[in-house]
Formats: structure tokens, C-alpha cells, sequence
């Protein structure tokens, strides 16, 4: 037989016959479904981390909640993702009956905020200090200040750092199949068990996760350009 | 020289202390409503201290300071409340690079409702006419030269209505043709009848502008006078060798 002939032939059993590509693209949708969720999560942890961390650095503030949010640190990023997503799935949420995919998206949340947390932290302090003075200076208060001037620049400072951990985060949840949920790796998989094929699949869903990472920097390079411009 | 009825600023016997090392050693002085006070004194002196610790920047270690009557040092008051009514200039300028000049100036009076949009907008307009910037109001503060982004910074702290203007070596940060700009715009503000305390090495501004200087060294006043007699008969001998270099 030839390779065109065998190609084709294969290309059919994998992804056509019984519609198996549906295992892919329903793979994919809850793929992005808990990298969505985690990215949400994780940005709105980090950030809280990170403020509480900068501030107590600066003024010494917030003892008890910066010593809570270093054991946080400590811990999620002492830890492999994988036994986090296993302990909140078999243990933390063991008697509880959540859909798997909040499962996911809350484990690989918090995983990814102590990331998050760090990068902002380090955005907040990279911010001089004459801009929280001219902020307090005309009588805005500590909150305002951050929320209105030093948060939204260190925010375009650590943009390109967020997407990074965007892109780690898409292919870390590749994981989720070890606590019974379908993602686009675990339908590779399961395509690759009925067909005995190995190939097929498992490119596809390489393929399929270089496309997303692809598109996202793109998009990112146009948002940080236009950032960039918007000051000139 | 000072009528106690119209004192803006009192400030008595302030102390300030990083670590082990004592900066202020007890400064006392009025600043009163409409004087213009000039602050010199060789770097290290304390001079810019004692200005950043008048809206509490720096927290005192010692003495009080009170601002219309109430005693700012007090850790009870909303030091944020009285911030709004003195209106600080750095030498860096400090503008906010993410936000445009007009957003700049409309941020502070906004966000803290003593304007709607509209009223700081058009606060905002007139005060770049004032500063002789009105067509720079929708650029942002990286396209600008150090002598407009100053002009832009002394805007931004007067959209406030201050009672009071700060000024922490405004022009130090400068090249040399820009100063004058700076300045002049100061000057105006003085003729307007501002009460303005200013940290400079422009003794031409202090000898022209000043209702009184004052030479701060090792952490004390160490001699005050109006500019006149300030400059041409000085007393104290550190003050004589200051300005044997400066002038």
C-alpha cells in the first residue's frame, strides 16, 4: 500500500469514523473551559497576594495575612501541580460531589496564583516610589493610589510574564485526565485506545495545543505593541 | 514677622530620625498665609527632610506639626483629608506616565468627588492655559521636556485648590534651559499670592521671589531673615561659607 493510500486510511479510523474527533474537540473545549477558570482564579489570587506582600515589604503592615500568603507560596509552589490536583480532588473534595472540571479549574487556579502573585509582586515593587508619593501626596489614600497608579502600570510591566504563565498554565491542565475528566490530551488518548494508533492522535493534539499557544502570543505581541504605542 | 492670626503652618520643635541617624533636630517655625519661604542648605543638611515631612511623606520622630490648627502628627487624623489642601511639586516631577497630561491633573479631584468630570475638565484647560501648555493636553507625560512635564506637575497639584504649595527642588532635575520656565511659573503663582515653601539651589529665585529664607544645616534653622538682609549681611559663619560657594 502505498503512504497516500495508507495516510488516508488512517486519518479515517482516527478522526472520522464514529465521529472520534469529537473526543478531540470536546477535549478541547474543557481544556479551555478549566484554563479559563484557572486564569481567572489565578489572576484575582495573585493580585490579592501580591498586594498584600508589597505592602507589608513597604510599610511592615499586614503581618499575620503576609505570613499566610508566604505558607501559600511555600507550599503550592514547593508541591508538584499534579499532587494538588489528586489531594483537592481525593481529599478535600472526596465527599463532596463537584463536577471535575471545577475540580480542575479551582485546583490549577490556586496552583497558578502563587505564580501570578510573584510576578505581580515583583511588577508593584519595579514601580518607583516617587509615584505612590505624588499619589498620597494630593490626598488620595494608599488603595486609591495602587488601584489608580501603581497597579495599572505594573500590570503593562508584567504582561508579557502573565501570558508565559497563560501558556504554562494551557498545557499544565493536560493533567485533569488523572481525575476522570475528558481534556484534549485525555481524548488523544482514548481515540489511541480503540484505534491502537499512536501517531494520529497524539500529533493532532500537539498540534491543536501549538495552535493555541500560537494564537496567544500573537494577540499578545499586537496588546503589549498597542500598550507601548498608547504612551508615545 | 509673623501675625499669629493667619499662621498656615505651625511647626514646633520637629524632630526626624532614620535608624540612629537624626536628620531634623527640632525645627520650629510659622509659615503663614501669602509668604513665600525659601529653604537652602547644603545637601545632607536635612533642607528637603523637613519639606516632605510638612504633609507627612516623612513620618516626624518628634515634635508637631499643625496645618489650619490641627495637629497633623497626630496618627488620628485623616492626614489624607488635609494632603488635599497642600499641594506637593517633586524634583522628579512624578507624573503619571499611563495616563495623559489632562488625566494627569483631573485624576486626584475626581477620584476624591470634589469635581465631577466636567468641572475637572474644565479646571484642568485653564490650568494648562496658566502653565502655557493647552495644546499638550491630550499627550502622554513621556513625550514632554523635564521643563513641561514640571509645568504639567505644578498644574496637577493646583487642581487641588491647595492652601499651601510645596516645592522640592523643582528645578534640580533640569537642564539649564529650562529652569527659567519653571520658575517663572512659580514666580506667578507667588504674585497670586500662593503660600509657597520651596527647596532650592536657585538663589537668584530666593533673592528675587522669597518673603524669607531659611538656612537649614545639621538638622536645625540655623538662620532666617527676608531675602535682603538674608543675603547681604549674613550672621551664622556656615551660612557665610554656603554662600561664599553658591553665589
Amino acid at each position: 500500500m502505498d503512504f497516500f493510500t495508507n495516510f488516508k486510511e488512517q486519518f479515517y479510523m482516527n478522526f472520522i469514523k464514529d465521529d472520534r474527533y469529537l473526543w478531540l474537540t470536546d477535549g478541547l473545549k474543557n481544556t479551555l473551559i478549566i484554563t479559563a477558570l484557572a486564569i481567572i482564579l489565578g489572576v484575582i489570587i495573585g493580585f490579592i497576594v501580591a498586594i498584600i506582600r508589597s505592602t507589608h515589604e513597604k510599610n511592615g503592615t499586614f503581618k499575620i495575612a503576609n505570613w499566610i500568603c508566604k505558607v501559600y507560596l511555600t507550599v503550592i509552589r514547593g508541591t508538584p501541580s499534579m499532587i494538588q490536583l489528586l489531594i483537592m480532588n481525593f481529599v478535600i473534595l472526596a465527599s463532596v460531589s463537584v463536577n471535575p472540571i471545577l475540580v480542575g479549574g479551582l485546583s490549577f487556579g490556586i496552583n497558578s496564583g502563587a505564580y501570578v502573585a510573584e510576578i505581580v509582586r515583583s511588577g508593584i515593587m519595579s514601580i518607583d516610589q516617587g509615584q505612590m508619593e505624588a499619589g498620597r501626596s494630593l490626598g488620595l489614600n494608599y488603595i486609591q493610589t495602587m488601584k489608580l497608579i501603581i497597579v495599572p502600570q505594573a500590570f503593562k510591566n508584567v504582561l508579557p510574564a502573565l501570558v508565559n504563565e497563560l501558556i504554562v498554565l494551557i498545557k499544565e491542565t493536560s493533567i485533569i485526565g488523572y481525575i476522570g475528566t475528558m481534556d484534549l490530551t485525555k481524548g488523544a488518548m482514548l481515540i489511541q485506545s480503540r484505534t491502537y494508533n499512536a501517531f494520529f492522535p497524539l500529533i493532532a493534539a500537539a498540534l491543536i495545543y501549538l495552535a493555541i499557544v500560537m494564537i496567544l502570543t500573537f494577540f499578545m505581541g499586537k496588546l503589549e505593541r498597542r500598550l507601548r504605542t498608547s504612551e508615545r | 514677622m509673623s501675625d499669629k492670626n493667619n499662621v498656615l503652618i505651625e511647626v514646633q520643635g520637629l524632630e526626624k530620625a532614620f535608624g540612629d541617624n537624626l536628620v531634623l533636630r527640632g525645627i520650629t517655625t510659622d509659615i503663614c498665609q501669602g509668604e513665600v519661604v525659601v529653604v537652602i542648605g547644603a545637601s545632607g543638611s536635612g533642607k528637603s527632610t523637613f519639606l516632605r515631612s510638612l504633609n507627612l511623606l516623612e513620618k516626624p520622630t518628634g515634635g508637631r506639626i499643625l496645618f489650619e490648627g490641627t495637629d497633623i502628627t497626630d496618627p488620628k487624623v485623616d492626614i489624607n483629608r488635609h494632603r488635599q489642601k497642600i499641594g506637593m511639586v517633586f524634583q522628579q516631577f512624578n507624573l503619571f506616565p499611563h495616563k495623559t497630561v489632562k488625566e494627569n491633573i483631573m485624576l486626584a479631584p475626581v477620584t476624591l468627588g470634589l469635581m465631577s468630570k466636567e468641572e475637572a475638565e474644565k479646571k484642568a484647560e485653564e490650568l494648562l492655559e496658566r502653565v502655557g501648555l493647552p495644546d499638550k493636553a491630550d499627550t502622554y507625560p513621556d513625550m514632554l521636556s523635564g521643563g513641561q512635564k514640571q509645568r504639567i506637575a505644578i498644574a496637577r497639584a493646583l487642581a487641588m485648590n491647595p492652601d499651601v504649595m510645596l516645592f522640592d527642588e523643582p528645578t534640580s532635575a533640569l537642564d539649564p534651559e529650562m529652569v527659567g520656565e519653571v520658575l517663572e511659573i512659580m514666580k506667578e503663582l507667588a504674585e497670586d499670592g500662593m503660600t509657597m515653601v520651596v527647596v532650592t539651589h536657585e538663589m537668584g529665585f530666593a533673592r528675587e521671589v522669597a518673603t524669607r529664607v531659611l538656612f537649614v544645616d545639621e538638622g536645625v534653622i540655623k538662620e532666617e531673615n527676608e531675602p535682603g538682609e538674608f543675603f547681604e549681611h549674613p550672621q551664622d559663619q556656615r551660612l557665610k561659607d554656603f554662600l561664599s560657594k553658591v553665589l
